[in-house]
């Protein structure tokens, strides 16, 4: 076993810089990696670049990061729950690429898998494909697209353990999976993080090999962004 | 003329049995509502579900399970959770058979506006362009006019585009109107709105042809 264990969030965050791009897995504020986000405001680096499908709310999640104006530039499929934002966006502040969701999510999957790019239908015929190469299949027309090139990867997942092996949680998953290995560095942090041999292999959502550090988050808020309920009677 | 939830029902009964079906943000998630229980359905929230089922009790919402909205939701016997690259595999390689999404213009040709206005917040385009740019079957279900009465269904879009020619079908509050390589055809129409108006409520080229029953609902 490759012992990928690390013992806080202090150790796995060692080596992150200003000016760095990172990626984070999350779907809204389901799935976040909290304790490396909590860390990163600690550390108030700077100019960082910021993968992520959306931006947090003001004070959860990345809005954390916009907070202290740490974000550069981010690089969503959807953004805007959080007054900060708009303000740094509008003001000229921070750059923003917005993406459609399945080209963020395949961008991240291509520079896993060891694609340099890609072509997929969306976009094609709007100004997302600007200024990208298109092309015909089938008649049918394509833009091509390239993978992510980031410094670190953030994720959560649910279980995980000391051999990097992880498993999500409900729609907790998301982009978590397609980021790890992603990166130069993929950093994951856990609810549980469990010897080697309590995991069963059939179950694994994600190998250790994609993982460099595992550390169990000290704490997780796992915040609601809309809570919907039916009335029990 | 209908409300929001008559134009849900009027588009749910675009839902088939044995279809997989992506729902967008705003009238399209009232058509769950509506859908016939006779027959097999499941609704795919591209955040990573199949098999949403309703809102959870009081109390037993849980942050791990939501849908795109990121509204917290409930799952169903068979439901199934995955990854986002899985669930735009879902989409873009075109094993959902239905996506139902609100639009804020629409174009005879098919061409569909509805994630950005110029010189207003853009919050992004989220996973729609994957949707339009891949689903075979995909209806429009909004109102015929904007707020300022201004009609949605036009010879060109004005607006930055979602898609090209993707639209099948629209269904309004006035009207259910089909895109076809000629323009937009007249189907059915609302209780109480007469071609006449939908006309004069459609700024795009509109075929009518023989009769135009009322929609049955």
């Amino acid at each position: 076993m490759i012992n990928k264990s690390v013992a806080d969030v202090i150790e796995a965050l060692q080596g992150v810089k200003d000016n760095m791009t990172f990626m984070f897995g999350g779907f809204g504020l389901s799935g976040i990696p909290e304790n490396a986000i909590a860390e990163l405001v600690k550390l108030n680096i700077k100019g960082l670049t910021c993968i992520s499908n959306n931006a947090g709310v003001d004070d959860f999640g990345l809005g954390l990061l916009l907070q202290q104006k740490q974000i550069k530039k981010m690089i969503s499929s959807y953004v805007g729950e959080n007054d900060e934002f708009e303000r740094q966006m509008l003001s000229g502040e921070l750059d923003v690429e917005l993406i459609p969701q399945g080209t963020l999510a395949e961008r991240a999957r291509a520079a896993q898998a060891g694609f340099p790019a890609f072509y997929t239908p969306a976009g094609y015929g709007t100004e997302v494909a600007e200024g990208k190469e298109t092309r015909e299949f089938n008649g049918k027309m394509y833009v091509l697209e390239h993978a992510f090139d980031a410094d670190f990867g953030f994720i959560k997942a649910w279980k995980g353990d000391e051999a990097g092996n992880l498993i999500f949680r409900g729609t907790a998953r998301n982009f978590n999976p397609n980021m790890c290995g992603a990166a130069k560095i993929t950093v994951a942090e856990v609810e549980e993080l469990l010897p080697v041999g309590e995991l069963d292999p059939n179950q694994i959502h994600i190998p250790g090999i994609f993982v460099q550090r595992i550390f169990k988050g000290a704490h997780f808020d796992k915040r609601i962004e809309q809570r919907t309920v039916r009335p029990k009677n | 003329m209908l409300d929001k939830n008559g134009i849900a029902k009027r588009s749910a009964k675009e839902v088939k049995d044995g279809y997989y079906v992506n729902l967008g943000i705003g009238i399209p998630t009232l058509v769950a509502n509506f859908v016939r229980e006779d027959i097999e359905v499941e609704f795919q929230s591209e955040n990573g579900v199949l098999g949403m089922g309703p809102f959870p009790l009081e109390g037993e919402e849980d942050a791990d399970i939501i849908n795109a909205g990121k509204q917290t939701i409930t799952t169903l016997p068979g439901a199934s959770f995955f990854d986002s690259a899985m669930s735009f595999s879902m989409i873009r390689g075109k094993h959902v058979d239905l996506t139902i999404l609100g639009a804020m213009e629409v174009a005879e040709n098919g061409d569909i506006a509805n994630w950005k206005i110029p010189g207003k917040m853009v919050k992004g385009m989220g996973g729609a362009m994957d949707l339009v740019a891949s689903a075979e079957n995909i209806i429009v279900a909004m109102m015929h006019t904007n707020r300022v009465g201004a009609s949605k269904l036009l010879k060109s879009c004005a607006l930055p585009l979602t898609g090209v020619g993707c639209v099948k079908k629209i269904v309004t509050n006035m009207a259910v109107i089909e895109v076809t390589p000629a323009g937009f055809k007249l189907l059915e129409r609302a209780p109480g709105v007469s071609v006449d108006e939908i006309i004069k409520a459609t700024e795009g080229h509109l075929i009518v042809d023989g009769d135009i029953l009322e929609m049955n609902l």
